[in-house]
């Protein structure tokens, strides 16, 4: 029974990569002509330094979508690249490959989204369930007007406001880039504490905002779970606040917070990679804004692909554990 | 003549409504004693379910116990600390919920919701003395051991129900409420869970109010009955003599509409519909569906007489 | 009539709330319209990145934009284009829910499958490829047509699950009953009980469009020589405003997004207790 949903999530995982894939392939060809192969023609024209690469790419990409193959071998050639991980070579970072900048990239943002994502989640749930509960301190309700208010500002806005009173009015930390200028990248302490300070900007932009939103959701599940009849029993049974608070009313609650959770994971990266155009941070989301600049198609191609592929399998490791925090829906689905 | 082992007095519960206070216990008065099966019964509505909760100090905002006490032995309940309640509450009244809700933890497995409460009550127990009063517990409720480490979703309706008998004697308490415990059971089950309900207790000694609309398992399983309408008590009285001569225009209605084996053919309703605590009629509260009313009923509110070994609250009783 | 307005607003403050700052800024944009050129939201109409004056209230920029004017024309096209998307994204979301929800199936299966598997994506992601793909720069019309194309998706999904919730009701199996047709039912026995229900899914469809359509201007997708909030935010980040201390520059667009989702979120939450009466006691 287990294996059986297992093995469904997941199918539905390998239908997420393969539609990623088709998107890529079949979108930028909807608009009638290719502008990748026009983007390597004008390249190509241009001439310059790289003009050798260009050359060989404009080959290597005729021969394997030349006008001349049928749409369907094409596809068939782009399907085995992706299946390779092989996203070509970046037009703009000749003769780097899509997949180096990529690797490059991906943990500076995995990182930074991973750990707001998972702080926000746990504060914000956690404060939204106290927000509801009526034996939490007074005070608390004052947070409620400046979580709607955080809440409604996109992140990178946040990181923008941010910005100019953490780093620019008061000079507290490092306004651009994921670290300073001269650092070396090595594993020492000076420099981690360089990667966190640029992080923190970034990171306290996202979390203010997700907090928020985790907040107020989470309040309401928690005010319809206290309304339900298994918490009128725990109290029956003369159980302390906190149990009934911890194991009955907060475990029921966070359940629907989680489905949220990987309903948001999409507009979380989204936003996020505003945030790091912002921030100039070094991760997926500059990598891509640079490459739309430079229109650089393989890179976008690629990042899009990745990124898409990323959030279905955080999805589908969510659906894995989920049965395991409700016991019920491994039955009810499977 | 030993103590009642719980006493409520004048109990009054209202709901803040923005349209006007709703009284949903009005001036509830009665004792129990040791060991004794006591009935509550009425429509919904009639306050009965306010009155069993509010006995635990577990009516929640916009309601509110307004007056009364309630005495549990020498303590007075109002007198207790939130802590004080608290471990009073299954220690020495334990609550059995109704059985049309689902009062069981959705996502906790039955043994782990019994011994909650084990932990909560300051009991330290080993796992394997934790484990083995779990198993006893299910014994006593007929349940088999392999129950403690199932979910509710995997039990059937009766055996839910079973389970929260199960922990409702966890403690010993000295008084079970049981709310309706068998309302949404069919008559088979039903049958079964009272008859388990009936053996604890009787095993344990405890004093059991046992709230419902149902007069036929009232009459099977109490010893005393009273009758509640529009949050106040109408009629007191053993259950032999509230069957063989309701003195209550209400209560003679309510049996009236059992069926009987002997009279076949149409059931007798009670005419009319039970009032809006909202707006409820003046003088006696049953007299638009009275057909013996007079003008006394529509002016002056009957207060509980005793007559004859019975408690009633008509003018013409 | 206004009195029992201004009544039920004292009971739903959110609502109240909501309509204030949206009317706030429509006051904003037909007033200043009447009041400032709005040609002066062009380059080089004002002088250079001037703080704020007399003069230009809200300063101007490096390209010798007037900002004041900026906003007054850049407001409606932002909200335009929110508008756009978020109606098209409902009204398909909307029918695709109805057919899904009303004739089960396979169809329901499909289309529910489309929509779930089409919110693990992140939208944003999607339509930078769509937008990358199209030739050329975009028109307003065309950017929301673009974001449209993904704002059906969540429409689709909490529809569908609020008309499986009535459809279980008794009045539509009365309906079905007494011989109702299905359109029939759709119309004249769903479609009442949801319309408070849709409007808070438009008005959420709005602002997430909204918040779309500024992503993609941020990134230098969006219609260039068009002054949305959006592209004006673009531009602060091109000339690093931030680092620069031209703090004017950022303030207003920053300010009136805040208050458009500010406005739109109240107004989601007033729709939704009209919606769905049972939350205003536990509020």
């Amino acid at each position: 029974m287990q294996a059986a949903y297992i093995a469904r999530r997941f199918g539905v995982f390998l239908l997420i990569v393969w539609l990623a894939a088709s998107l890529n392939f079949f979108l930028p060809r909807l608009s009638g002509q290719d502008p990748v192969r026009t983007k390597l023609l004008q390249q190509a024209a241009l001439g310059g330094y790289v003009q050798g690469g260009i050359d060989e790419m404009t080959k290597e990409y005729e021969r394997r979508f030349g006008l001349d193959k049928p749409l369907w071998r094409q596809y068939l050639s782009y399907l085995d690249g992706v299946a390779h991980l092989d996203f070509n070579y970046s037009i703009a970072n000749y003769p780097r490959r899509v997949s180096e900048l990529i690797a490059d990239a991906l943990p500076w943002t995995l990182a930074l989204l991973g750990t707001t994502t998972l702080l926000s989640f746990a504060i914000g749930s956690f404060l939204g369930a106290l927000l509801a509960w009526p034996g939490a301190p007074r005070w608390m309700r004052w947070l409620m007007p400046p979580l709607w208010a955080l809440h409604a500002i996109p992140f990178f806005l946040l990181g923008l406001i941010l910005t100019y009173l953490l780093a620019f009015q008061i000079p507290l930390l490092p306004i651009f880039g994921g670290y300073s200028a001269g650092a070396f990248p090595a594993l020492s302490w000076r420099f981690a504490t360089d990667v966190l300070q640029h992080a923190l900007l970034p990171a306290l932009s996202i979390i203010l905002v997700a907090t928020g939103g985790w907040a107020l959701g989470m309040r309401g599940m928690m005010v319809t779970t206290m309304g339900e009849d298994y918490v009128t029993f725990a109290e029956a049974k003369g159980l302390k606040a906190p149990t009934v608070f911890l194991r009955y009313c907060l475990r029921n609650a966070i359940l629907p917070q989680v489905t949220a959770l990987a309903l948001a994971l999409g507009q979380i990266l989204s936003g996020a990679v505003l945030v790091e155009v912002i921030f100039g941070y070094p991760g997926i989301g500059t990598l891509l804004f640079q490459a739309i600049r430079e229109n650089d198609h393989f890179v976008i191609q690629g990042v899009v692909f990745t990124v898409i592929v990323a959030l279905g399998f955080t999805t589908f490791v969510l659906d894995v554990i989920y049965p395991w925090l409700d016991p019920r829906i491994s039955y009810r689905r499977a | 003549m030993s103590e009642p082992v719980l006493r409520v007095e004048g109990l009054r519960v209202a709901f803040d409504h923005p349209l006007g206070k709703v009284r949903a216990v009005d001036d509830v008065s009665f004792a129990l004693m040791p060991g004794e099966r006591f009935g509550l019964a009425g429509e919904s509505g009639s306050g009965k379910s306010t009155l069993a909760l509010s006995i635990l100090r577990l009516i929640k905002p916009p309601g509110h116990i307004e007056a009364g006490a309630v005495w549990l032995d020498d303590a007075r309940i109002a007198d207790l600390d939130d802590d004080g309640i608290r471990r009073l509450r299954l220690a020495g009244i334990a609550l059995v919920p109704q059985g049309s809700m689902n009062s069981l933890n959705p996502v906790l497995r039955i043994g782990r919701q019994i011994a909650d409460a084990f932990a909560d009550h300051g009991l330290r127990l080993g796992h394997r003395e934790e484990q083995r009063r779990i198993t006893a517990l299910l014994a006593a409720v007929g349940l088999p051991a392999t129950i403690a480490r199932m979910y509710p979703h995997e039990l059937s309706g009766g055996m839910k129900q079973r389970a929260c008998i199960a922990i409702a004697i966890s403690l010993r308490p000295k008084v079970i409420i049981a709310d309706e415990p068998t309302s949404a059971l069919d008559v088979v089950v039903q049958r079964q869970v009272m008859a388990t309900l009936a053996r604890v207790q009787q095993e344990l000694g405890a004093a059991v109010i046992l709230v419902g609309h149902d007069m036929g398992l009232m009459a099977q399983f109490v010893d005393r009955l009273g009758i509640m309408y529009a949050g106040r008590l109408v009629e007191v009285a053993p259950i032999a003599d509230i069957i063989a001569r309701p003195r209550h225009p209400y209560t003679r209605a309510l049996i009236a509409a059992l069926p009987s084996l002997e009279a076949r053919g149409m059931l007798a309703g009670i005419p009319g519909l039970a009032p809006s605590l909202r707006e409820l009629p003046s003088g006696c509260a049953f007299h638009p569906r009275c057909e013996l009313a007079i003008d006394r009923c529509r002016a002056e509110r009957p207060v509980l007489r005793d007559i004859a070994g019975a408690q009633v609250g008509c003018h013409l009783a | 009539m206004m009195r029992g307005v201004v009544r039920y607003l004292r009971r739903n403050p959110s609502l109240a709330l909501g309509t204030v700052l949206l009317a706030a800024l429509a006051l904003f944009v037909v007033i200043g319209g009447m009041l400032v050129d709005i040609e002066d939201a062009r380059p080089l109409s004002a002088p250079t990145l001037r703080a704020p004056s007399w003069e230009y209230p809200f300063g101007t920029d490096r390209q010798g934009r007037d900002l004041l004017a900026v906003m007054i024309a850049g407001t409606p096209l932002t909200l335009r284009i929110g508008f756009i998307a978020g109606f098209l994204g409902v009204g398909i979301g909307t029918v695709l829910a109805f057919i899904a929800a009303y004739y089960r199936g396979l169809l329901d299966t499909v289309i529910r499958g489309i929509a779930d598997i089409g919110l693990t994506v992140p939208g944003l992601l999607v339509l930078i490829i769509i937008a990358v793909s199209l030739k050329g720069t975009l028109t307003v019309n065309q950017m929301a047509i673009v974001v449209a194309s993904l704002a059906w998706l969540y429409p689709t999904r909490t529809i569908r699950a609020q008309v499986l919730s009535l459809r279980e009701r008794g009045y539509v199996e009365v309906a079905r009953l007494s011989g109702m047709s299905g359109p029939a039912i759709i119309f004249f026995e769903l479609m009442p009980n949801l319309l408070p229900y849709l409007a808070a899914t438009l008005v959420n469809a709005v602002s997430a469009a909204i918040l779309a359509s500024i992503g993609l201007e941020v990134l230098g997708l969006g219609p260039i020589d068009a002054p949305t909030l959006g592209m004006t935010l673009y531009w602060v980040n091109f000339n690093a405003a931030m680092i620069n201390g031209w703090w004017w520059w950022w303030l207003a667009p920053t300010v009136i997004i805040v208050m458009v989702f500010l406005g739109l979120f109240f107004l989601t939450v007033g729709l939704d207790e009209i919606a769905n009466p049972r939350l205003r006691r536990t509020a």
